[in-house]
């Protein structure tokens, strides 16, 4: 009896929803618009994924600076991005010949804005502001990783403030605010070079100015400097898998059926080659497999299609996917032999991958764009991405420093920089 | 034979055991261990209120040796460990009276090299 008057009065409650009419582009905003809501959130959880990834390729001791440089990027790169970064990326009309535009401080909606008409009506502009600014903070993020263990706090905040305030935007507005590039035909579709490899790039200015940890690279041999929680490690990747689905699949920018589930399967494959090339390589090469590099095979992979995750192939995306894991072996390696200094491996992952994910469309998939504008489009981004970091970090490091003492980096920058323990209670072996 | 017990700051082992081993001293344990001593401690803050801690994470190292490789092991010890600043640990030196190898049931000198 009591059932039955609930169903009663949950129907008796949505009548006039059903009474309501909803023309069919209202239908079609809905279902779309929250599709892409999904994928913010999706998007979202990927910082949750950098954090316990960088965490567990850490040691114990600078464990609540790492959590604590996540936190502190989220939260930077969402309000910047709606303070100035989402008008300088999407400027509507560039002021400076499709390399620089800028439609003005704070968000809020154009003039004449109908949810119906804004975005084909795919999704609101609050939708668009909200999945934009998840991607701009995932790629200061990026940089946060491979700087881990010796830059202070302080420094690192404010350069991410500057990149993803600035940096990040106008450099995106170049392809997706259809810039200078975007007319050349360049093509990026979830961003393998605009939020990747710009990221990597930066991270690559900010190991340079840096320089290694101490003890990484003694009397010219290479000293692993061992994460102290593959766990967490393993939570990370999946989670960055996950968030993936949202990263690739809601820049779709709709929620057509074909395209986004088509999208789910060349990412998915990708990633999962990333995983084999990695275990195999490192197999050979180690002569173990290496967990740490079958997990970061995966991310490769990711970053590897995500440029072209809408229309290569099905078999070139598990190609994609398996040079990407091969890369990632190869790359760890080649920086260490560099002695860059680059704890969680960002650098191979989101550089590298993210450069040849760039090219891959112009090999698998021409009819896109060529192979030779995909080229200038990645050295144009590296060369801009590349030197703004480089000057950001030269600044800081003249003026306020980047790098904490000796002394600090040795007990740990909890205890320096935060005066906190992240285990306490436990008893961490602390010999390096 | 004597023990040599040695508190070190953790970043130190691997320059302790480096120097030890130049010395041909391979043999030692070590575990973790909390001290206080000249140093002091250090301030934490939890929550927004301020902590005292003064028990500090250093490395206990125990090398056990016959009379040759008493002054050898502690220099080595101090070659590695020496920074110069408060906070270096301490070597403690005891006569040891036996010394057991659990396989073969040895005891003595032999137990030990």
């Amino acid at each position: 009896m009591k059932t039955r008057l609930t169903l009663f009065l949950v129907l008796m409650a949505s009548l006039p929803i059903m009474a309501e009419e909803l023309s069919l582009a209202e239908l079609t905003l809905r279902a779309n618009n929250t599709w892409m809501l999904v994928a913010t959130f999706l998007v979202f959880i990927m910082h949750l994924g950098f954090a316990t990834l960088e965490t567990g390729l850490t040691r114990s001791k600078n464990t609540v600076n790492i959590l604590f440089k996540n936190t502190g990027v989220l939260a930077i790169g969402l309000l910047t991005y709606a303070i100035c970064g989402f008008n300088l990326m999407y400027p509507g009309e560039f002021t400076v010949g499709g390399f620089f535009g800028f439609s003005g401080w704070g968000i809020s909606p154009p003039e004449g804005y109908d949810p119906l008409t804004y975005a084909d009506g795919n999704y609101t502009y609050w939708t668009d502001f909200l999945f934009q600014g998840m991607f701009a903070a995932t790629c200061a993020t990026i940089v946060s990783g491979a700087v881990a263990e010796r830059i202070k706090l302080s420094s690192f905040l404010i350069f991410s403030a500057i990149f993803v305030g600035f940096v990040y935007p106008v450099l995106g507005s170049w392809k997706w605010g259809t810039g200078w590039l975007d007319d050349k035909g360049f093509y990026d579709f979830a961003g393998s070079t605009l939020v990747h490899s710009v990221g990597g790039w930066a991270a690559l200015a900010g190991v340079i100015v840096l320089g290694p940890r101490i003890g990484k690279y003694v009397n010219g041999s290479v000293k692993p400097i061992m994460g102290h929680n593959l766990p967490l490690v393993a939570i990370g990747v999946f989670l960055l898998w996950f968030g993936w689905f949202g990263f690739n699949g809601g820049s779709v920018l709709s929620a057509e059926p074909e395209a986004v589930s088509y999208v789910f399967v060349t990412t998915s494959l990708s990633a999962a080659a990333g995983v084999l090339s990695a275990i195999l390589l490192s197999w050979v090469i180690q002569r173990k497999p290496d967990l740490t590099m079958a997990l970061n095979g995966s991310l490769a992979g990711l970053v590897g299609v995500t440029a072209g995750a809408d229309v290569v192939g099905i078999l070139d995306s598990v190609f994609i996917g398996l040079i990407s894991g091969v890369i990632v072996v190869v790359g760890v390696s080649f920086f260490d032999r560099l002695k860059l200094d680059d704890p969680v491996g960002a650098l191979s992952v989101h550089l590298l991958c993210g450069i040849w994910g760039t090219l891959a469309v112009g090999i698998f998939s021409p009819e896109t764009a060529g192979l030779g504008i995909q080229l200038i489009g990645v050295a144009a981004y590296g060369a801009v991405s590349f030197v703004a970091a480089f000057l950001i970090f030269l600044l800081l490091k003249v003026t306020i420093g980047i790098r904490v003492s000796e002394e600090e980096e040795l007990s740990g920058l909890d205890i320096g920089e935060h005066g906190m323990e992240a285990y306490n209670g436990f008893q961490i072996f602390l010999t390096q | 034979m004597k023990l040599v017990v040695a508190y070190i700051q953790p970043h130190r082992l691997n320059a302790v055991k480096q120097a030890l081993y130049e010395k041909e001293v391979v043999k030692m344990s070590v575990t973790t261990a909390l001290g206080c001593g000249q140093q002091m401690g250090y301030h934490e803050t939890y929550r927004g209120a301020d902590i005292e801690v003064n028990l500090l994470k250093k490395l206990r190292i125990e090398i056990a040796v016959t009379e040759p490789y008493v002054q050898t092991a502690v220099d080595a010890i101090i070659a590695g460990a020496r920074t110069g600043k408060i906070g270096d640990g301490k070597i403690f030196v005891m006569n040891l009276e036996n010394c057991i190898r659990i396989r073969t049931g040895e005891t003595g000198e032999e137990a030990i090299g």
